[in-house]
């Protein structure tokens, strides 16, 4: 399968930009590129940003460091502004949170490019006591299609951990959800920002797909 | 809902993986890349490389495993065995690593689980603990399980967590290698004293000890290296057993 989706990858090449956001698994997302063919570079310089044909944001850690990081590095405005401009970005866990206006989880402001905010787990719910952080495969619920997610069945297990999660204020900004407690929002969709709270870099072959599927969405 | 996790574990010496034996689709039972591939298609959740290299020089071998490794396999990995510092821990991440098991290093300076929470987030931090039972709790053991220590395992395990442990491996001394059950009081007792994610370790052999350490030992996802290596069960056997006793597993 996964010599399939290799020599089934893009045709035309396309140049991805992974945005350097000191994060521990920068690495992961760049074999995972590297796995299906892509063009791609880790970079925290904008032209970069602006010459590239898609923008993987990704990040693990707290949410105040990455928003330190890429405002540190000048790459707040460049982020904003190509993510307006209908540039394809990939944004991965930490990478989906910092899109909204604000996290529980620390003090600095977010992107604010999905209006809503991002919420701490709680661990009593239901019956049973959760376990903080989510962490394993969980099924994510798809409520419409997508290119980026072409070939993915619906109620998929995804490789999941994270604490808090993404509460947008409307609902069409939420593209799929996830059981833990509460059904939160795993997937969020807006212009062409696809933004996962799931890494498919760990997700195994199902999790190169979207790889691959997005690679071929921003040369279209 | 989120599945319960199924972990194989590879003992590496020196980057080769020692204690394997020659599967019949599989080559070379001592490469750590073939055997990953393979767990890999068997259905393993998340997989574990404990480097039990003697000397700290061959150590480097382990970060060209897991570069090589996590170049081909993408699921989780975790990497423990000689992580002493803030830097060992980035080298093994800039690996490929996603998590890192920190141990002995831990329990000399606790405050180590803080600077690599701190440094990397709680997520990449693993605690292990060793531990043999004794009167009314657990002794916590260091140093692959020979030296112990003055800790006991619950205080340690709510230690670690309080410290910024992102989840929990809790071996029992005891069970290891016995195939009788995981130390199911063992891991209830820290489970439900913790938030953060306990994996059981030590004592597989049967199929139904996994569902008790998941059942009665409320463990979130479950280790074994022997009863893989040796192929007592696939890992495919185990979840589908899991699965019809009602389980939340991934298939």
């Amino acid at each position: 399968m996964i010599n399939e989706i290799i020599t089934n990858t893009i045709m035309k090449k396309s140049n991805i930009a992974i945005v350097d956001t000191g994060s521990a698994n920068l690495h992961s997302v760049l074999k995972a590129c590297k796995k299906v063919g892509a063009m791609v570079s880790i970079t925290s310089d904008e032209k970069d940003l602006y010459k590239s044909d898609g923008i993987i944001f990704p990040g693990v850690g707290s949410s105040d460091a990455v928003m330190k990081s890429i405002k540190k590095k000048n790459l707040i405005t460049p982020i904003n502004n190509l993510m307006k401009k209908n540039h394809p970005f990939l944004n991965i866990c930490l990478g989906m949170q910092i899109l909204f206006d604000s996290s529980e989880e620390g003090s600095e402001k977010g992107l604010g490019f999905i209006p809503g905010t991002v919420k701490k787990f709680s661990r009593y719910k239901k019956t049973e006591n959760l376990k903080i952080p989510h962490m394993g495969w969980n099924s994510v619920n798809f409520k419409s299609k997508h290119m980026v997610f072409k070939g993915v069945p619906n109620e998929t297990k995804f490789y999941f951990v994270h604490s808090y999660y993404c509460l947008p204020k409307y609902d069409e900004n939420s593209f799929a959800t996830t059981d833990y407690g509460i059904e939160f929002c795993s997937v969020s969709i807006k212009n062409r920002v696809i933004a996962t709270q799931f890494h498919p870099e760990k997700s195994g072959e199902i999790g190169l797909i979207i790889y691959k599927n997005f690679i071929q969405y921003t040369v279209i | 809902m989120l599945t319960k996790r199924i972990i194989p574990c590879l003992d590496i010496d020196n980057a080769r993986v020692v204690k394997g034996i020659s599967f019949v689709d599989i080559k070379d039972a001592g490469d750590p890349a073939e055997l990953a591939n393979y767990y890999n298609s068997e259905g393993a959740d998340e997989l574990v490389f404990l480097d039990i290299t003697a000397s700290s020089e061959k150590r480097k071998t382990m970060i060209d495993v897991v570069e090589k490794v996590s170049s081909e396999i993408f699921i989780p990995l975790t990497v423990g065995g000689g992580v002493k510092s803030v830097k060992d821990m980035g080298n093994m991440l800039n690996a490929g690593a996603d998590k890192v098991g920190i141990n002995s290093a831990a329990i000399t300076n606790p405050k180590l689980i803080e600077d690599c929470s701190k440094h990397f987030g709680s997520q990449c931090v693993v605690v292990a603990i060793d531990s043999k039972k004794f009167n009314n709790g657990w002794n916590v053991f260091s140093h692959g399980g020979k030296i112990k220590t003055e800790k006991e395992a619950l205080n340690w395990a709510k230690e670690a967590t309080n410290l910024g442990a992102g989840e929990l491996l809790v071996t029992s001394i005891d069970q290891d290698g016995q195939k009788s059950g995981y130390d199911i009081d063992l891991l209830k007792e820290i489970s439900r004293n913790v938030e953060i994610p306990v994996i059981a370790s030590g004592g597989a052999g049967k199929l139904e000890h996994f569902l008790s350490a998941i059942n009665d030992g409320q463990a979130d996802a479950v280790l074994a290296a022997s009863i893989f290596h040796y192929r007592k069960f696939k890992i495919k056997e185990v979840k589908e057993f899991l699965k019809n006793n009602k389980i939340n597993i991934r298939i």
